[in-house]
């Protein structure tokens, strides 16, 4: 159990969006979160199904892919993976500022706006091959 | 070594080891994210189609069905490491905070295991 479980609950919790002026390396941080989060109550429910669908047989497969094979559930996928491609950039910046590298306020903030733009590249990239193959 | 002050019963005792755990578990479960993933990511862009047919004959196959049951377990696992950071950020009642967390891993473990079920019903050649 940690220190806060004893600290007094009107203390503020982090972290505090409303008060803070936005800007890139704030948004790759939000976005880590955000995407983590997503991907953990979308993302694996979704794997388990199709997992448990292959297992189940063709006729649970065929309700799972009917689903996620309508325009709701493509979209849901679509934001899955960019959630994925997000996640995955953001994090490899965090592996960078991990080993004390990046800090640079000029690098800090070139990474911080490229990480969602590489993210968002991947995402298109990965369902041109998806779809175009 | 002190007796006073709780920094100051430890201090001098040297470090534990284990302070930075479950950071470093979340980095090493991410570097296995990021190995499994791609693994996943390229077999999706490979595959002929989607159906049933295809991609329970992928699965079925010894290196898939290793590389899905080891991604399972990594990204339920960092999943978890996660959605707990993220519990104790924003939770203050620990009564409540306490319940999230248990919630949660019965969530993580029980979604794990069947999804690692189902891959080895193929694996191991169920009829499916």
């Amino acid at each position: 159990m940690s220190q806060r479980d004893q600290q007094n609950p009107a203390r503020p919790l982090s972290p505090h969006l409303q008060i803070w002026r936005w800007g890139p390396h704030m948004l790759v941080s939000i976005l880590h979160r955000a995407t983590g989060d997503g991907m953990a109550l979308v993302g694996l429910p979704l794997l388990v199904w199709w997992l448990a669908a292959a297992a189940s047989g063709p006729e649970a497969y065929a309700t799972f892919q009917s689903v996620m094979g309508s325009p709701l559930g493509l979209l849901v996928l679509v934001g899955i993976s960019w959630a994925f491609f997000q996640h995955m950039t953001s994090g490899l910046r965090h592996f960078v500022l991990d080993i004390g590298a990046g800090y640079e306020l000029d690098t800090n903030r070139a990474w911080s706006v490229a990480a969602p733009v590489i993210g968002v590249l991947l995402t298109a990239a990965f369902w041109a091959v998806v779809l175009l193959k | 070594m002190g007796n006073g002050t709780p920094i100051g019963r430890v201090r001098g005792l040297g470090t534990a080891h284990e302070g930075a755990h479950h950071w470093m578990l979340q980095r090493f479960t991410a570097i296995g994210n990021l190995v499994l993933m791609t693994y996943l990511v390229v077999s999706f862009a490979l595959l002929g189609d989607y159906g049933h047919g295809t991609v329970v004959k992928w699965l079925a196959g010894p290196l898939a069905a290793t590389a899905i049951i080891l991604l399972v377990i990594s990204v339920f696992w960092h999943a978890r490491l996660g959605l707990q950071v993220v519990i104790e950020d924003y939770i203050v009642d620990a009564g409540t905070k306490f319940a999230l967390i248990a919630a949660l891993n019965l969530a993580i473990i029980g979604g794990g295991a069947f999804a690692i079920f189902s891959v080895a019903k193929l694996a191991f050649g169920g009829q499916a």
